[in-house]
């Protein structure tokens, strides 16, 4: 794998809130992901950019912990990965809605709270605020199955948030959503990212990766770019997200 | 065309799941060596003991094929008796047969008979043989074979169907990608399975409940023991059950892989659970039937509700199925390994 087209200067260590080194993941014979090296600052909103298969999930799982690294090392805020009390600082968003489809929205929400220790007033109070914020008001004492996909998208991004994390790990997160509530989603991830909260988000449409800070194209199974959107599309000579993952694509292969 | 088309993708799809197509092919033929290797056996030789009867009794009833102990005196045969070392005693008073049967196995009770019958056919020739009184140690000849397999089936069918839901619901939860987002959260691989023990042990003990109150109460299958007692059997063959059906899930990716482990693992426990006289297979085929945790509930409910056995006689069987249901937690434990590292 060549060295990424494009690199930033490194931020200073004290400002990294994901750290990944060398990182390669094996599944039997088929090297996933080779050499990964990706920094992430504390409080911004960071992209990875590339098609399905590329390797965008496995580096999410392992940056949560949910996975281990065939060679490399993952650190998470300064702690290196994976650590079980970690979970309690990451708020984590599957690619497909993880939900029980026979609870209602209070009764998913509830649960997964309750595994991160909260309950009573706060409990009760978080739920009210996340309903407010994500639109679910009126339909937190639904079944799941009675969602829309939508919803339970949202639901989803809820209960990746209900603990308040410090780090928030979203594989797709707006996936079969409209426009109008994906510009909600994200703005709403920009109201967290101000707070100081760091969000990782994957996505493979060009257009949200614009939206991020910074952002890593990642392709078979190597990142092939790395910097924020203007400083890709400058470098690529391009006019756009998509021209610019060409350019460092074809630059890759 | 279409059809053709449709046919060829079933076919593609189908030979792409070789564990189904090693199902459809092979299993039945383990299933009907297992039946065949059950069934295909010789009569019982029943286990008599002769005490204080003239010697020419005992070795007429060996030469008709009995395996024949003597005794000194009526008391110590009993004892045998018992502890299932025999199947009769076969005593002189006042000059005519008694013979006490163990009781619990139709079976076993025929077999004694037919022996005994032959044997005293040999001894008096002349026809006018003399009646031999007939007692029994537990239960009577009222008992039919219903009271015998009910026992066996009372803990089965509650094993059986655990095992199925347990899995499929275990599943579920893997499948649906819950499984993956509990473990996202700060919970340990071993609160996983035994939260899940938990909620799901609430559903299995009524199950059981109600089974052993059914068979009871309602299609009034003999017991002899206290309903705790066999209530309390019947938790623990469930509790494998529970711990065995979430262990195995862990190795399908769809319900339809759940239920092909009823004849791989489900079925073989059939044969073993007492519905079938175990002496009457190959050793190497009993030591099979010792590693299933259905052979052991099954001893411990015909123990109870054939014999009245009490807390003291099954405690042994009981903490068997508790180490086979740990292990297989522990096991599953470690199969979740598989979907988070730590």
């Amino acid at each position: 794998m060549s060295a990424p087209a494009h690199t930033t200067v490194s931020p200073p260590d004290h400002d990294i809130c994901i750290s990944v080194r060398s990182v390669t993941r094996v599944f039997g014979k088929r090297v996933v992901l080779e050499n990964v090296d990706l920094a992430v600052r504390l409080g911004e909103i960071f992209g990875l950019l590339g098609p399905s298969g590329a390797g965008k999930t496995t580096l999410v799982r392992l940056i949560c912990g949910l996975d281990l690294p065939n060679r490399g090392e993952i650190r998470l805020l300064g702690v290196p990965m994976p650590r079980l009390d970690m979970f309690g600082r990451i708020g984590y968003m599957a690619q497909s809605d993880a939900l029980y489809n026979e609870l209602t929205a209070r009764e998913n929400l509830t649960f997964f709270a309750s595994l991160y220790g909260m309950r009573g007033a706060a409990l009760k109070r978080r739920i009210a605020g996340l309903a407010e914020l994500l639109r679910l008001r009126d339909d937190l004492n639904k079944p799941v199955h009675q969602y829309s996909g939508g919803m339970k998208r949202r639901l989803s991004l809820a209960i990746a948030l209900v603990h308040e994390p410090e780090v928030l790990v979203l594989d797709e997160p707006t996936v079969g959503i409209d426009p109008e509530l994906r510009a909600s989603i994200w703005e709403e991830l920009r109201r967290l990212s101000a707070r100081g909260v760091t969000v990782l988000v994957t996505t493979h449409v060009m257009d949200e990766a614009e939206k991020c800070d910074r952002l890593a194209m990642i392709r078979n199974g190597g990142i092939i770019a790395c910097g924020t959107p203007d400083e890709l599309k400058r470098a690529a000579g391009g006019q756009s997200m998509e021209e610019a993952f060409l350019h460092f694509g074809g630059a890759a292969s | 065309m279409r059809i053709r088309a449709l046919a060829l993708r079933i076919i593609r799809q189908f030979w792409k799941d070789k564990r189904t197509l090693a199902l459809m092919l092979v299993a039945p033929l383990l299933v009907l060596t297992l039946v065949k290797l059950v069934l295909d056996v010789d009569d019982i030789a029943p286990r008599i003991g002769v005490a204080g009867a003239p010697t020419a009794m005992a070795e007429t009833l060996a030469e008709t094929g009995a395996e024949v102990t003597v005794y000194d005196d009526v008391a110590a045969a009993m004892r045998d008796l018992e502890d299932l070392e025999l199947d009769a005693v076969v005593a002189l008073e006042n000059g005519r047969p008694r013979v006490t049967l163990e009781g619990s196995s139709p079976t076993r009770n025929a077999a004694v008979m037919r022996t005994l019958q032959q044997a005293m056919r040999t001894l008096v020739p002349g026809g006018r043989t003399v009646e031999p009184v007939i007692a029994y140690l537990h239960g009577s000849e009222n008992r039919d074979l219903f009271d015998f397999y009910g026992s066996m089936l009372v803990g089965f069918f509650s094993f059986f169907f655990v095992f199925i839901v347990a899995g499929v619901s275990f599943l579920r939860e893997r499948t649906s990608g819950t499984l993956q987002r509990l473990l996202a959260t700060p919970l340990r691989r071993w609160e996983v399975v035994a939260g899940y023990l938990l909620g799901f042990g609430l559903f299995t003990a009524i199950q059981a409940t109600i089974v052993v109150w059914f068979a009871t109460r309602v299609l009034g299958i003999a017991l002899e023991g206290s309903f705790g007692l066999v209530l309390l059997a019947n938790l623990f063959i469930v509790l494998s059950a529970l711990t065995l059906g979430t262990l195995m899930s862990a190795f399908a990716n769809n319900e339809f892989q759940v239920f092909q482990f009823i004849p791989l693992v489900v079925v073989p426990q059939v044969f073993f659970c007492g519905l079938i006289d175990l002496e009457t297979m190959p050793e190497w085929l009993q030591t099979v039937g010792h590693a299933l945790p259905l052979y052991y509930g099954a001893k411990a409910m015909q123990a109870i509700m054939l014999r009245g056995a009490g807390w003291g006689d099954i405690a042994a069987d009981v903490a068997v199925l508790v180490g086979f249901s740990l292990a297989f937690a522990l096991l599953n434990v470690l199969a979740l390994r598989k979907h988070r590292a730590i």
